[in-house]
């Protein structure tokens, strides 16, 4: 175990390939999996779970939009309108067809695939502003047709009740539950993720990333693969909807607004673009940030002010260190939480000759 | 569908119009920026909120109007400028999505930060032109729209003799068509940039001015902003002339689209019937009515 790397002694393509290059990270793989499978569901309280299951399952939109976003550079303002679009889909065949979580999770997945295939449609001829314009476009217009059609909404209030989805005769309903329900899928989101990047399609995702035309020329099919990684990410993005449809007992509009599309895109940025784990940190610390700064703000902000005032400041205050710190990380480390894990992981990699 | 009516839909037109002038000089503040630095400003609307209240905030101490308006206009530029210095200076070559994020974290910090310093609550700015609506026939006039419009165009004129007679528009025009080469002939290119963002504030705070006048000054303000995005794409980035015809557009699509399109559907139209539009327009000529196509190189 307690050797030191100096150079790279890889003899064949299959250990160049590897998921885990470095030597001593299937232990540490390992480890983490042992961490975050066994120790803490048996640990942590009720509310640290909330929490962990808020992260999960920001991690899976988050890791989905990276492919867009990091690999194949199309910026999109519309992942909360996939998002929703998985959450409706699912709701309604549960409840009007009493479908399985195995039906309505790839139901929902797919039906957002399609209508994000047709929104990346004028991304074939536009980029940049362009194209961020236009998926807020499809943001703004998505919500509102959900808003206002009652097929899809559900009447009232345009929320649908669903009960808690039946993995192998149990019924998820805990926490604990519902923290190995949602561990699985950003498993499965994230080795899915990992994979696709190194086949031929991600390769083909990262040439239109690097130059488009370049890529166009070398004979990468543009508007197949910019479609495919508007299709894959909204994939992700419904099946997003649908486990937070789950989690939450109910499909409501308001849960993917515009400024939930804004919040992942925040989490890809925060936390790396076009990295694997980036996404990951990303959402956790999204997730975070709210939470962490109304306890710090319950604990000390009493000596500043009157209790009574600090209540009417805190979103404000919030709204306004959310903001700081986007800009402080963007202007600081541009390359994101990602590169912060990297430099980490180098420095004990490579200790204690660093050079 | 109610039955045509042809007094309500020129009043419908009129007013379009008008608030459409108002878009566009608003609109203007996000090309500017655009064209000579390449940022895209998610926090126009911000931008405006922010000259509302300090304008807002002037009047409340029952300082004369001129006053307000003159430390908005300082107070914009002033803020602008630093603005480009401590933060988007920093941005500048990085990916679109980053920028995009600076200024919607920028958009959340002044958000949070305008309330923390000015208070919750409303805030009304009372433009010195009266309540008495105009009647020009059977159409009658809002005061309050009739004198943003004018503001406005005055405005816009001002900017389009600004880009093009003098010699620092021209010089302007030149960065935002090519830096490298504005360079090469010796044009300061970051003090073009820095003039690109006090131009935005001074926008901003006439902007903030008259929608505050038409709105209210309260956090709900900054949601002009989002009309901003179809302003431009309608009309193109290239042109004065393009902001004005994508805001006269925009206003009088959505004022149609409150006017015919609401009874039947209920609700909401207003807000989306402009991007309904953009999209249509983007799938047919890419580069907005009046943009120019741009040729990529490798």
């Amino acid at each position: 175990m307690f050797y030191r790397e100096a150079g790279i002694f890889k003899t064949s393509y299959a250990a160049d390939m590897a998921l885990l290059p470095a030597p001593g990270a299937r232990w540490s793989a390992a480890a983490f999996a042992v961490l975050f499978v066994v120790v803490v569901p048996l640990t942590c309280g009720e509310y640290a779970l909330t929490i962990l299951n808020l992260i999960l399952l920001a991690a899976v939109g988050a890791i989905g939009l990276n492919i867009l976003v990091g690999y194949t550079d199309q910026v999109s303002i519309g992942q909360g309108a996939f998002m929703s679009v998985g959450a409706y889909t699912a709701a309604n065949l549960i409840t009007r067809l009493n479908a399985p979580f195995w039906i309505a999770l790839p139901a929902g997945g797919l039906m957002a695939a399609l209508i994000g295939t047709v929104v990346g449609i004028p991304s074939l001829r536009i980029k940049g502003l362009y194209l961020a314009i236009a998926t807020l476009a499809s943001q703004l217009i998505i919500q509102w047709t959900i808003n206002h059609v009652p097929f899809i909404s559900g009447g009232s209030e345009a929320s649908i009740q669903v009960p808690p989805p039946v993995v192998f005769g149990i019924k998820l309903q805990s926490q604990v539950q519902m923290y190995l329900f949602l561990m699985f899928f950003v498993v499965l989101a994230l080795v899915a993720a990992q994979n696709l990047i190194r086949s031929r399609i991600g390769r083909a995702f990262i040439a239109i990333r690097d130059q488009d035309i370049a890529a166009e020329i070398i004979g990468i099919n543009i508007f197949r693969y910019k479609l495919l990684a508007f299709a894959i990410s909204s994939f992700y993005a419904g099946v997003t909807g649908v486990l937070y449809t789950y989690y939450l007992g109910i499909a409501n509009y308001e849960q993917f607004e515009l400024d939930v599309s804004i919040s992942f895109l925040a989490m890809v940025i925060i936390g790396g673009l076009g990295s694997m784990l980036g996404p990951i940190f990303g959402a956790a610390f999204i997730t975070l940030l709210p939470i962490v700064t109304r306890h710090v703000l319950d604990s000390v902000g009493g000596l500043f002010v009157a209790r009574a005032d600090l209540a009417n400041f805190v979103p404000s205050l919030r709204l306004a260190i959310f903001g700081a710190l986007i800009i402080f990380f963007l202007v600081v480390e541009p390359e994101g939480l990602n590169r912060l894990w990297r430099n980490i992981r180098t420095w004990f990699r490579t200790w204690p000759f660093s050079y | 569908m109610p039955d045509f009516d042809l007094q309500f839909t020129i009043l419908l037109v009129a007013s379009g119009l008008m608030i459409g002038l108002m878009y566009a000089l608003i609109a203007l503040g996000f090309v500017l920026v655009y064209k000579a630095t390449g940022a895209i400003n998610f926090a126009q609307g911000e931008f405006v909120m922010l000259g509302a209240l300090i304008a807002a905030a002037v009047l409340g101490a029952n300082l004369p109007f001129w006053l307000a308006c003159l430390l908005s206009l300082a107070g914009m530029i002033g803020f602008c400028f630093g603005l480009e210095r401590v933060v988007l200076r920093k941005l500048l070559g990085r990916p679109t999505v980053s920028v995009i994020m600076a200024t919607i974290g920028l958009a959340s910090l002044i958000d949070g930060v305008a309330v923390l310093i000015f208070g919750p609550g409303v805030r009304s700015i009372d433009l010195p032109v009266g309540e008495m609506p105009l009647y020009l026939g059977p159409i009658m006039l809002q005061p309050v729209q009739l004198a943003g419009a004018a503001v406005s165009l005055v405005f816009l004129v001002g900017f389009s003799w600004f880009f093009l007679k003098t010699r620092m528009g021209v010089a302007m025009r030149a960065v935002a068509d090519n830096q490298t080469v504005s360079m090469g002939m010796g044009i300061n290119v970051q003090r073009y940039f820095a003039m690109a963002w006090a131009l935005t504030g001074i926008v901003s705070a006439l902007g903030g001015v008259i929608w505050g006048a038409m709105l209210g000054v309260d956090n709900q303000l900054p949601l002009v902003g989002l009309k901003v995005f179809p302003v431009v794409i309608l009309g193109g980035l290239d042109s004065v002339a393009g902001a004005v015809v994508g805001g006269l557009i925009v206003g009088v699509v959505e004022a149609l689209a409150a006017g015919y399109l609401d009874p039947v559907v209920g609700g909401g139209t207003k807000d989306f019937a402009p991007y309904v539009l953009m999209i249509l327009v983007l799938m047919i000529r890419p580069y907005g009515l009046f943009g120019r196509r741009r040729i990529e190189r490798i």
